[in-house]
């Protein structure tokens, strides 16, 4: 059957997609933001995972005009980088699992989350950016893909309670499916930042610290911070890191802290990553 | 039934309004920028990117945003759009259409040179010192 067998947070900094296209990763600004993610590269090389259930959020290219949807679940065959306005990415087109997806979405649905299924969409720096920052630059992405997208722009997002369980249920819908895959779910976004307004440039090391230093041994404690505490302690933007507790949801007890990185800036950005293994 | 742990809604409308500098993107700013919004979706479109860039005034005439908006457009005053119910990410393509780098776009609604927001990221970024509470709350 299928399991989920680890959890990876990272941001997904959409000049780091930049940098890379760029072949600026080895400027001396760029250069310590990749290395923090050298170690994870060669992991997922041994890891070989089948699937990676991708939690993003889209950045207004697909949705947040005429829908806005709090969950979705792509369920589509692939998914093509979108033209966020300055052409799209040079990379892979990714390749979902739809029976897979499908699988998922129908259990969801019925452990009561009320997902938005989509069977067509573009994907933005949300998905391309962590998917280069752990495969590198490569001709094709070595995994597939189901993209869980959240709504973290328009308020109110769910809570980052609400988040948790949904990751929860995912777990169970992961081990109810028959065929043998070795899954990985990635939270990504955050950490701080906010990039409007006069308090643009916020960075909240002291609170991104404590997100990773409860993560994987003290979510209860992640679980009660409120949308407010969010956008007071890690900008307006940060509130993104709510996506790494459906990551953390489906994880189970225990996991185990195999990697972790912590970096300041990215553009505007806190750059925070970690790997954390399934017990 | 989960046995997670229930928080309350987790915000009041007089919360939010308290923290400096930074507007909460709603529902009502959602459907108070549709318009606007609309126009920054097209830019995701080489052809409507070179449209614009050719003719602004007549790019623009396409979309019925509000005359507060399309002078913030023309302006490029990302604080005034969003007051007007705008919000950064599609407000970006804005920025990416001019080839600014986001770091560039952001930094201009922090009422800093584009050099002096950059070294303040490099230096850690803006505090929350200070930067919590309007009524010093926090």
């Amino acid at each position: 059957m299928a399991r989920i067998t680890a959890g990876v947070g990272t941001s997904h900094v959409p000049a780091i997609g930049a940098a890379i296209d760029l072949g600026k990763s080895a400027e001396p600004y760029w250069a310590p933001v990749f290395a923090g993610y050298d170690w994870s590269r060669a992991w997922e090389h041994e890891a070989k995972p089948d699937v990676v259930i991708l939690v993003f959020n889209d950045h207004a290219t697909s949705l947040m005009l005429e829908v806005v949807p709090t969950f979705d679940i792509g369920c589509a065959d692939s998914y093509t980088p979108a033209d966020e306005g300055w052409g799209a990415r040079p990379v892979p087109v990714v390749e979902g699992h739809a029976e897979f997806a499908a699988h998922i979405a129908e259990s969801l649905i019925i452990d009561e989350f009320d997902m938005t299924i989509l069977n067509e969409m573009e994907v933005d720096h949300g998905m391309t950016v962590p998917l280069s920052l752990l495969f590198g630059s490569v001709e094709r992405w070595p995994v597939r893909v189901v993209p869980v997208m959240v709504n973290v722009t328009q308020f109110p997002p769910p809570s980052g309670d609400r988040c948790y369980r949904l990751g929860e249920a995912i777990a169970r819908a992961v081990a109810s499916f028959p065929e043998d895959l070795n899954v990985q779910i990635w939270g990504t976004g955050g950490m701080s930042h906010q990039l409007q307004g006069p308090r643009a440039g916020l960075i909240n090391r002291e609170f991104d610290t404590a997100f990773l230093d409860r993560l994987a041994d003290d979510p209860a404690a992640l679980r009660k911070i409120t949308h407010y505490e969010y956008l007071r302690e890690a900008g307006s933007e940060g509130i993104e890191l709510i996506m790494w507790l459906i990551m953390r949801g489906a994880l189970g007890h225990d996991p185990v802290v195999r990697h972790r990185f912590y970096h300041v800036p990215a553009s505007n950005t806190a750059v925070g990553h970690i790997v954390l293994e399934a017990a | 039934m989960s046995d997670s742990p229930r928080p309350g809604p987790g915000y009041d409308a007089a919360d939010l309004a308290d923290i400096p500098g930074t507007t909460i993107f709603t529902t009502a700013s959602s459907r108070r920028a549709y318009q606007l919004h609309r126009f920054c979706m097209s830019l995701m479109k080489a052809e409507n990117r070179a449209a614009f860039k050719a003719d602004e005034g007549a790019y623009l005439d396409r979309f019925a945003m509000t005359p507060e908006q399309r002078q913030g457009v023309v302006d490029r005053d990302f604080n005034r759009l969003i007051g007007l119910g705008g919000n950064i990410y599609f407000l970006v393509k804005i920025s990416n259409t001019d080839g600014w780098s986001v770091q560039r776009a952001v930094g201009t609604m922090a009422g800093m040179s584009g050099d002096d927001y950059a070294a303040m990221m490099v230096a850690g970024g803006r505090s929350p010192v200070g930067n919590r509470s309007i009524k010093g709350a926090h």
